[in-house]
């Protein structure tokens, strides 16, 4: 369980995030969806406490994150763009990462590694990888120690479209394990499958939240990525709901 | 935090500048004993490598390193790992394989050739410089924000610990020469380790002649156990400021 309270994050003179409040609970597939440059990836980089914040706190199941980094053994992370040692070859990555944690094979989840059959290039430097197969070996980064939240940042740019498949079945078998998961993505068609509530950003403040049966009543548009132009472009906004997330108690469950 | 540095050891051995630098000391010392018929003439040159080309290698090696594993930093900050011991599991990583080459490259013919108070004096030194530096480096690296300006910063820091600093020295000698400044002098050259180091290894070798003004105070003063203690310890200072000042930020930086 990741609660969020009163996240703010100034680059310099620019405001990325602004008071953001949220409370995201397992068995949730939260979107994180907005414009570019809105702050989505900041958020994120924020919860894993490799961006820290300017004011505000987060907790991770009821532990603050600043004070022990133990906290990120619960959490799988995709980042947007994979950055590794460029010398490291593919294999070693997977077993360097094993052994730092001290995992045994027993509680490692290698399916992704099989299933983009990963194997065939564990002998290849990091370097030489083309950007899909970065996010393929990102993917099974992110799975490989079965954690209870994950975080993925824009999980499918890049990917073709087999692997993509197999990467939304596997968050969807997540889904199904009562895994809390935290999505961005441009491409809403792919969240339609996935998600079960949205999470707008918009020039750094929290616009809504909400699950999305009540969006798509709301907005009257049965597709997702619909439903969300019609927000942007400002129609049938109704500002009540909005209001009633912002005043939210601390400790208040938002759904 | 060990399990780190072994992985950082692995990174640096693989890349073979630090064997290029073992080799290059080693080619160096043994040929200067060659080329001298009398040690000690052999050993001064020695102290002047030591005491210029160390810390040149020591900073810019540990700023490239640093900047070079920035993408390994970063996968570790998203794995559960307090950013205390990655950058102190860095720095440990740096500072073994630099000392053991220049134990290595200048040790061993050293020892071969001029075993005595002054080769030991000149080994120990040389350690202290080389940690000495790394750690500076480091600490300029987390201060800089790209590899350019980092690079930039550690060669203005060896310039003015090797070049500028003994220039200014000199200047407020002569500028205030009316004036009585012993104690002065002293605590201007405990705040340069090249200085320090310097003196350290003359006073071994018993030729305050060459000393210079500065180091001619050194040797009323610090002939004595408590002296060489003392130096000893604004060594060890050396060392552990920097690299605190450098943790304490890398802590509170954005990755």
């Amino acid at each position: 369980m990741i609660r969020i309270e009163n996240i703010s994050k100034k680059f310099r003179r620019l405001q990325v995030l602004d008071t953001i409040s949220a409370q995201l609970i397992p068995g949730q597939v939260v979107s994180l969806i907005g414009p570019n440059g809105s702050g989505k990836t900041t958020l994120i980089k924020i919860i894993l406490g490799m961006v820290r914040p300017g004011s505000g706190e987060i907790f991770v199941d009821g532990h603050l994150i600043s004070t022990d980094p133990a906290y990120r053994e619960k959490i799988g992370y995709m980042p947007q763009i994979g950055r590794y040692p460029d010398n490291m070859k593919v294999g070693q990555l997977f077993g360097m990462l094993q052994h730092i944690r001290n995992a045994s094979d027993e509680k490692t989840d290698k399916e992704l590694i099989g299933l983009f059959e990963l194997e065939k290039i564990f002998e290849k430097p990091m370097r030489n990888l083309s950007g899909g197969t970065r996010q393929k070996v990102s993917a099974a980064v992110a799975f490989l120690f079965d954690p209870p939240i994950l975080i993925l940042d824009e999980p499918t740019a890049g990917l073709d479209p087999l692997a993509s498949e197999i990467l939304k079945e596997k968050i969807l078998q997540g889904k199904r394990k009562d895994k809390l998961i935290l999505v961005t993505s441009h491409i809403l068609s792919d969240l339609d499958e996935l998600t079960s509530h949205i999470m707008y950003l918009q020039e750094g403040k929290l616009q809504f939240f909400k699950d999305i049966d009540t969006l798509k009543e709301e907005t009257g548009e049965l597709k997702l990525g619909k439903a969300i132009a019609r927000i942007m472009k400002g129609e049938q906004f109704s500002n009540n709901w909005i209001d009633k997330i912002m005043t939210l108690r601390k400790d208040e469950k938002i759904y | 935090m060990i399990k780190l540095s072994r992985y950082v050891l692995y990174d640096i051995v693989r890349s073979k500048i630090i064997l290029g630098y073992t080799l290059f000391l080693l080619i160096i010392s043994f040929s200067l004993f060659q080329m001298e018929e009398n040690n000690s003439r052999a050993m001064l040159s020695l102290l002047n490598i030591v005491l210029i080309v160390l810390p040149l290698v020591s900073l810019v090696f540990s700023t490239i390193h640093y900047y070079n594993s920035y993408e390994f930093i970063e996968l570790m900050a998203s794995q559960p790992m307090s950013r205390t011991k990655i950058l102190l599991s860095e720095y440990a990583g740096v500072s073994i394989s630099l000392l053991s080459a220049f134990l290595v490259g200048a040790g061993v013919p050293v020892i071969l050739f001029a075993a005595d108070a002054t080769g030991f004096a000149l080994l120990f030194t040389g350690c202290c410089l080389t940690l000495v530096f790394s750690s500076i480096a480091f600490w300029a690296s987390v201060m800089a924000r790209d590899k350019a300006r980092g690079i930039g910063l550690v060669l203005l820091l060896w310039f003015y610990f090797t070049l500028i600093y003994d220039g200014l020295v000199l200047m407020i000698l002569f500028n205030f020469s009316d004036y009585p400044l012993e104690k002065i002098t002293l605590l201007l050259s405990a705040l340069n380790p090249v200085d320090l180091g310097r003196i350290f290894i003359m006073l071994q070798m018993d030729i305050s002649a060459l000393m210079g003004y500065t180091g001619a105070l050194y040797k009323d003063f610090f002939g004595s156990g408590t002296g060489i203690l003392f130096t000893a310890s604004i060594m060890l200072l050396w060392m552990v400021l920097p690299l605190w000042l450098a943790v304490r930020k890398f802590k509170k930086k954005d990755l």
